[in-house]
């Protein structure tokens, strides 16, 4: 090689792959207010749909009468529940093998439940419009309380399924039962729990709470009568499986629906499902000929296209006097809503739960979740988590926490003693998973050595003892957590949507000039996809991340995929995009043996290039190798550069972190202010340091919101109290803490790239954190568990009942 | 429903226009101008979404009728890049501390950020975390944000960023 040539790692510098902490590519239209969101789209004769929704909690429509409504000035449609009967749409399945009303079919079964749909040619005509659908309701008893929903004298909520004793997961052992789950080896537990020298038992709340992106649900639907096409713009995590369910449930046939999903607001679970304004928009732009728009107003949001949580956790834990765990037990009634229409993968009723087990080596372990049916808004999602794995998480966290209270034993050094260790990895849990890898140990160490623990725990003595003399009025806090999430669904043997496996896809083409595109299954909400997949790719194949582009969104151009959620972008579509370039490259270098004349085994890797082995100054770079692969490829090799790859995973990933949070609590005013917030994360491989950090940032302020202060709340009369931002909890800038990250690396061995996805990581280890400081500062006076959100009426509440305000 | 006339400078240039009385600021800026950027993330004002700069102060558009706008002078998101097509030192900085992630809330942060600067050319990053408090950000939790617009500070004040310490 001669003294000009770049050395290979100017050479890869020059790439921006993988590792590199590439500015990202979306940002140039996003800063400049160029993005192309859906309420961005507009189109020649488009209309408006606006919804009524029910004031009640639970009633009998006695009578609904459009004729006030469809006489205003600009109303073209108004749908209702016997409009589409007419073409069999007035219920739709859901993804959890229910069924759902599309509009009230006959009753109202939660508040804001959508009732009918006004299409106008203007916002204002729709919605002077809603206010003038005469609906006459008769209230029925309702039910907000999931613990007494299978009480024997409970409101019926689903009349319509009343004699049905088995549902989609199983038998029904009463008429708000949805399904029973369980996981896990009763027996083992049972006698690890009879032979314990030490018990835990605790009941914890998960509230109830909404993922709340900024840009709300919203669908554009423009059907084409000559055609017989459907063409649906929306904020879809999943365009896909949006398009197949299209098709199954409106009978247009799949290669006639065109989904597409532009840039979508932040998604962080709630774009996942299928709701009843995108039915209508689709029905009213069939029955008009013309387009029809939807979008949610913010309360809409909040109170009916899905929730998450809503778990409410028996849990025990069993161990030995010196501080050995022996056996989890876990019971939990989860409360679905009125139609369960929960996004789990579909035989997972109860997701991913029985990664309950966590980071800790339980010998045994079972857990027993019954989903019922209540008068509230349906669809359980998985809020920036895979399906239901922070529920479990933060279960394990705060009763890990309220074990070591009872032995007496430190918060740390508990866990360290019961983390599964290095060597045990690949590690088979009690509940069936395999761990593929991990040092966790290291982790912990790590994390308690940056935040200088040991010297956190005097300082918080000293404070306690100072509290006790009367001399502060301010209590200390130490939060510690480990968390292992499982992510990247998923593996086909395990995972299905509605019988489609979740496997994800790449296709990547090569130009002739050595650029390229790629398209994915996957949709970014946010998450830089665009920026990620190219550094891939440039790591790969060795060409520049600023020449690659990535696509994703369109139905008609992406290979098919399940699309982004539950972490599984760079887990499985990431894996999809490496393999892809795999094949590329082993054509390139067919091509490159061909054109040096030598054999291909006589070729090494280096970079951008092939180069004979021994002899580097003879080789062939991959943008020659792209031109060549359209004009001199070896004879009887079809030419082109381009290669498409279905990844189903062999496993999940196993992404975890040690986070440590430092809270100071005026007791007499509830205020809990976080001093300090410390996040190591492990996610293998790192992609993009720079968007890693970004996704801790945001998953943390997420996990602040909802242990501090959110809850979808309702009243017993079915009202829910907190639908706007008015009552609804999200953080500021002000109220947001500093985060400190921190990271070490265990790439995952099953993983092309070794990478196990991030982005959900802070939500699900951030929660019991949070949660753990604040009831630790509390521990020392006797409380085992405070329910979250520890705002501070709570806070205030948990201190005036400990005695604490004098 | 009759409709009155307004006229407004925005972005530098006059438009005169038929509204309804009712219109919302928002809704006129989108649709009627096909200026997208600012967007619409609730209606009760929490949000900042659709932050636009009117007559020297960060306005929320989505509370306030277009009537109301008759004769101001207004500036959105598309108004901030140069001439030449170069990005304003605040939206450089949001893309060189990556503040932001899916952007729906970044042309109102951006508008926000920019007043915040006009009263208060280098302000502290609790000046800066007040001073954005009325925009909400899902996606960053505000840390680069915050550089973000220290970053634009720097650049407009002439003087070498330097990001705070971890």
């Amino acid at each position: 090689m001669n003294d000009m040539t770049p050395s290979s790692a100017e050479r890869a510098a020059k790439l921006e792959g993988m590792g590199c902490k590439r500015k990202r590519v979306e940002d140039i239209r996003f800063v400049q207010g160029k993005g192309n969101y859906v309420d961005d789209v507009k189109l020649p004769g488009m209309l408006y749909g606006d919804l009524v929704r029910s004031p009640h909690g639970h009633a009998r429509i006695t009578r609904l009468d459009t004729t006030k409504a469809a006489a205003v000035p600009g109303v073209v449609a108004v749908l209702t529940a016997d409009v589409l009967k007419t073409v069999n749409l007035a219920w739709m399945p859901t993804l959890a093998g229910d069924v759902q009303m599309v509009l009230a079919d006959g009753k109202v079964l939660f508040q804001n439940q959508e009732v009918a749909f006004v299409v106008a040619e203007s916002r204002e005509a729709a919605a002077d419009a809603v206010g003038l659908v005469e609906v006459e309701y008769d209230p029925l008893p309702v039910n907000v309380d999931p613990l007494k929903a299978m009480a024997p004298d409970a409101p019926m909520i689903r009349e319509d399924i009343k004699d049905k004793t088995e549902g989609a997961h199983g038998k029904r052992k009463h008429y708000n039962h949805i399904f029973s789950w369980q996981a896990g080896d009763k027996a083992a537990t049972d006698a690890a729990f009879e032979k314990a020298d030490v018990k835990i038992k605790e009941f914890i709340v998960y509230p109830r709470v909404h993922p709340c992106p900024l840009e709300t649900c919203q669908c554009v639907a423009s059907f084409d009568k000559i055609k017989g096409e459907l063409t649906l713009w929306g904020t879809f995590q999943a365009p896909h499986v949006i398009r197949t369910v299209g098709s199954l449930i409106s009978k247009i046939p799949e290669h006639k629906i065109h989904v597409i999903a532009p840039d979508i607001g932040g998604g962080f679970g709630n774009k996942v499902g299928a709701y009843s304004g995108y039915i209508c928009s689709i029905v009213a732009s069939i029955v008009t000929g013309r387009p029809v728009k939807w979008t949610e107003d913010r309360i809409e949001n909040l109170s009916t296209t899905a929730f998450a949580r809503d778990f409410h956790m028996d849990v025990e834990i069993a161990c030995t006097k010196d501080g050995k765990v022996t056996g989890l037990r876990c019971y939990t009634i989860a409360d679905h809503g009125a139609f369960d229409a929960c996004a789990n993968a579909t035989k997972w009723p109860a997701g991913l739960f029985s990664i309950i087990s966590g980071s800790y080596d339980f010998p045994a372990a079972y857990c027993l979740v019954d989903g019922v049916y209540t008068n509230k808004a349906p669809g359980g999602v998985a809020y920036r988590c895979s399906f239901r794995v922070t529920e479990a998480a933060y279960c394990i966290e705060r009763a890990m926490d309220i074990m070591a209270q009872k032995l007496g034993m430190d918060a740390a050094e508990f866990r360290m003693k019961n983390l599964i260790r290095r060597e045990q990895f690949p590690y088979t849990s009690a509940f069936g998973w395999q761990y593929d890898s991990g040092d966790y140990q290291t982790a912990l160490k790590k994390a308690m050595e940056a935040t200088n623990y040991k010297r956190l725990r005097d300082e918080q003595k000293a404070k306690r003892e100072a509290f006790r003399r009367g001399e502060t009025r301010e209590l200390m806090g130490i939060g510690v957590a480990f968390f292992t999430e499982i992510v990247g669904a998923g593996p086909s043997r395990a995972c299905d949507i509605l019988g489609i496996a979740m496997f994800d896809s790449a296709e990547i083409r090569i130009h002739p000039t050595g650029s390229g595109i790629c398209r994915l299954g996957t949709k970014s909400q946010g998450q830089g996809h665009e920026t990620t997949y190219a550094q891939i790719i440039a790591t790969e194949l060795g060409l520049p991340a600023d020449t690659i582009t990535v696509e994703e969104g369109n139905t008609d151009t992406a290979p098919y995929g399940l699309g982004t959620y539950g972490s599984r972008s760079t887990p499985v579509s990431g894996a999809a995009t490496a393999m892809a370039c795999r094949k590329i490259k082993a054509k390139a270098q067919m091509i490159a043996a061909y054109m040096l004349e030598v054999h291909d085994d006589d070729l090494e890797w280096d970079v951008d290039r092939f180069r004979v082995k021994g002899n580097p100054e003879r080789f062939k770079t991959m943008t020659e190798l792209a031109w060549a692969a359209y004009h001199e490829v070896p004879p009887g090799m079809e030419p082109g550069l381009e290669a498409i790859n279905y990844y189903d995973p062999p496993n999940f990933t196993f992404p975890y972190g040690a986070y440590i949070c430092v809270v100071d609590i005026d007791v007499d005013t509830g205020m809990v202010k976080v001093r300090r917030f410390y996040a190591l994360d492990d996610c293998g491989t790192r992609i993009n340091p720079m968007i890693i950090e970004g996704q801790i940032h945001g998953g943390l302020t997420e996990a602040f919101g909802i242990a501090m202060g959110q809850e979808i709340h309702y009243d017993p009369d079915g009202n829910v109290t907190t639908a706007s931002f008015m009552d609804y909890f999200l953080p500021t800038a002000v109220e947001t803490p500093h985060w400190e990250t921190d990271w070490t690396e265990v790439p995952s061995p099953h993983h092309p790239i070794g990478a196990k996805g991030v982005g959900e990581s802070p939500n699900v280890g951030g929660v019991p954190c949070f949660s753990n400081a604040v009831n630790d500062a509390f521990s020392f006076f006797g409380s085992t568990h405070i329910q979250m959100p520890h705002d501070h009426w709570r806070v205030w509440t948990a201190a005036e009942e400990l005695g604490l305000h004098g | 429903m009759a409709k009155s006339q307004v006229a407004m400078k925005v972005n530098g240039k006059t438009v005169e226009a038929l509204v309804e009385p009712r219109t919302l600021l928002i809704h006129f800026l989108r649709e009627q101008l096909s200026l997208t950027g600012p967007h619409i993330g609730c209606e009760t004002s929490h949000c900042g979404a659709c932050t636009v700069d009117l007559d020297g102060k960060s306005v929320k558009s989505c509370t306030m009728f277009a009537v109301q706008a008759n004769g101001a002078d207004i500036r959105t998101i598309e108004g901030m890049a140069n001439a030449d097509g170069t990005l304003h030192p605040l939206q450089e900085g949001f893309r060189e501390m990556h503040g932001l992630q899916c952007g729906f809330c970044t042309p109102g942060m951006i508008m926000r950020a920019y007043r915040l600067l006009q009263e208060n050319k280098n302000p502290s990053e609790e000046e800066i975390r007040f001073g954005i408090a009325g925009n909400l950000c899902r996606c960053t939790g505000y840390q680069n944000i915050v550089k973000a617009i220290q970053y634009a500070a720097a650049k407009l004040n002439g003087v070498p960023f330097q990001e705070a310490a971890e």
